[in-house]
């Protein structure tokens, strides 16, 4: 680890008094911590088309970052990057770095273990895809994975999982059921749940509400309000008011670029780009 | 407004040609459908005459004395069985050769195996295997484990040539299995942050247990019916005398000496009296049909059962 980059991780980490801090529900950046940062980040894929092109980008700690942005922009690739999913498939190639604070570790580095990313940052995808398995065992998959025995331990976590997900009271009764009779908002929840039970050190969300109805997509997004409390949080979303409604910042791609990244109030009633402008005012997209 | 109550719908806006053409459409749909029909009632018929003509024959000849008789040069003391018991024991070895190898083959190309031209050409070369004759399986048999590795005419080398033979079965068929489990469920055991292995093993092979088992059963089915792998390797045709049996009296009780005995199979006991010109030992091999068929379609029933039984538990 280089010097200049450990001076720019401590300037980025001013903590402030609690004491001292206004109360608004989004704060500004001084006040805030980071938990990863994209640097000069650039994605390939196999068929050597550049999806993602030199992105800078924070993310801060137990805040709801999101992404949005047209079809096709690269906003699905950058978010599935943070926790290399990309590594399924051959071919594909990162460059820049991925930055894990307060370590400083870097994710895409060389001789980082995809399967040790994956332990530490975790992952609910656009479909609710609940193993063919019971409740109980979908939300304890995560914990038996990293060889946690203990059924005392696993009980513990998969109910505060579930109640984290805002999903026990309609589960706790039927925890030993089959996971694909809930209903898909309560499976997506269900996911929700799996991904949080190893305390994850960020949450990655791919467009989590696109497969659910109106009702349902209410449930998660209060859901991830209260989450952000205590965990930090991508979302990708094609809608434009969820990343209103839910998030401390947003960042607005296009092409593989990132256009634009801001607090969430700034970014939709004063984008700076005249792009970003007409993206959220729906001239395109 | 005068409601209408012929069944038939008009065009009504809808161009003239467009409501043609779905009429030429179903026409098709009809001519189609009944051509289907008719090869099916054909080959559907054929098959129930051949089936019924031989258990009409065969069935009455079937009782306690056939299966516990050997064969003999009076056709009404000659039974099957050293044929069905050879067969059981070749069947058995086949099972406990191909089917451990395949399944890990199949999985290993599938999910280990780095993609590009050398796995491309091994899936080629591995389905092409699939098509090749049995003989050519039983000319290798003899040349390599018979001659080159002087097994002899035995249990083990029968089972060895026949596991050979459905290999490529199960291999392919696991790798269907395997292939057909929707992306999204592997990604979402990958997203947990399992490694390789644990997706495979707890996620990747529960999912794809009934198509595996499936292939592993048809093509143990195929194996029970073959004749000429194992007539090239010489199995023998009369033989009136039990292999070694497989537990003893004294320790350590289990013996595998029958692995090396001689052995005769209810195909090629079948193809015997077939050949030979008294009519008593052709109601004698249709009986043995008899009795190769039903063991075919328990195979395949306990195929249907596994992947009807696995389907209904991996779902809950």
């Amino acid at each position: 680890m280089d010097t200049d980059m450990k001076v720019e991780r401590t300037a980025h980490r001013r903590i402030v008094p609690e004491s001292d801090m206004p109360p608004p529900i989004k704060p500004s950046p001084e006040h805030e911590t980071l938990r990863a940062r994209l640097e000069d980040f650039s994605f390939y894929y196999s068929n050597g088309f550049q999806a993602i092109k030199h992105v800078d980008m924070p993310i801060l700690d137990r805040k709801v970052t999101a992404i949005i942005g047209p079809s096709g922009c690269g906003k699905s690739t950058l978010l599935r990057s943070i926790n290399r999913m990309h590594d399924l498939y051959p071919g594909n190639r990162y460059e820049g770095r991925i930055i894990l604070e307060p370590e400083g570790e870097n994710l895409i580095g060389k001789g980082a273990d995809p399967v040790i990313v994956r332990l530490r940052v975790g992952m609910v995808f656009q479909k609710p895809n609940p193993f063919p398995k019971s409740i109980y065992e979908n939300v304890a998959a995560g914990l038996r994975v990293r060889g946690v025995k203990d059924r005392h331990v696993i009980d513990e976590a998969v109910e505060t999982a579930l109640r984290r997900a805002a999903v026990w009271d309609e589960t706790k009764d039927k925890l030993k059921g089959s996971a694909s009779d809930l209903s898909g908002g309560q499976q997506q929840r269900l996911c929700i749940a799996r991904a949080l039970a190893p305390n994850p050190e960020i949450l990655l969300l791919d467009e989590p509400t696109s497969a659910l109805d109106p009702i349902a997509t209410a449930k998660i997004e209060d859901l991830i309000q209260e989450l952000s409390d205590s965990v930090t949080i991508v979302i990708v979303t094609h809608n434009m008011q969820q990343a209103a409604r839910i998030s401390h910042r947003t960042a607005f791609m296009y092409i593989g670029e990132l256009i634009e990244f801001g607090d969430t109030n700034q970014i939709f009633t004063n984008p700076r780009h005249p792009r970003t402008e007409s993206y959220i005012t729906g001239r395109y997209g | 407004m005068a409601l209408t109550t012929k069944g038939n719908l008009g065009p009504g806006r809808t161009e003239q040609s467009a409501f043609d053409a779905v009429h030429s459409a179903k026409r098709k749909d009809l001519w189609f459908a009944a051509g289907g029909l008719f090869v099916l009632a054909i080959a559907m018929s054929l098959l129930f005459t051949l089936i019924g003509d031989l258990i009409i024959r065969g069935t009455q000849y079937i009782d306690y004395d056939f299966m516990t008789s050997y064969p003999s040069r009076l056709p009404e003391r000659a039974g099957i069985l050293s044929a069905w018991v050879g067969s059981l024991l070749v069947m058995l070895v086949t099972a406990f050769l191909a089917v451990p190898v395949g399944i890990a083959a199949g999985l290993y190309l599938e999910e280990y195996a780095r993609k590009g031209w050398f796995s491309d050409f091994i899936e080629i070369n591995v389905s092409n295997l699939a098509g090749v004759p049995s003989i050519i399986y039983g000319l290798l048999a003899l040349g390599m484990f018979v001659y080159g590795m002087g097994l002899g005419q035995t249990i083990l080398v029968a089972g060895m040539t026949l596991a050979l033979l459905i290999l490529p079965i199960v291999i392919v068929s696991t790798r269907e299995a395997v292939r057909s489990i929707p992306q999204i469920v592997k990604e979402g055991a990958y997203g947990i942050g399992a490694d390789q292995w644990q997706v495979m093993w707890n996620y990747i092979i529960p999912a794809a247990r009934p198509g595996i088992m499936t292939g592993a059963i048809v093509g143990l089915s195929r194996a029970i019916g073959e004749t000429a792998p194992l007539i090239t390797i010489g199995a023998l045709t009369f033989i009136a005398f039990l292999p070694s049996p497989p537990v003893t009296g004294e320790f350590p009780f289990i013996s595998f000496a029958w692995l090396h005995d001689g052995f005769t199979v209810l195909p090629i006991q079948m193809f015997n009296w077939v050949s030979r010109p008294q009519p008593e030992f052709h109601i004698a091999a249709a009986a043995t049909g008899v009795v190769l068929i039903a063991l075919t379609f328990s195979l395949n029933g306990i195929a249907i059962w596994i992947r009807y039984r696995l389907r209904k538990q991996h779902r809950n």
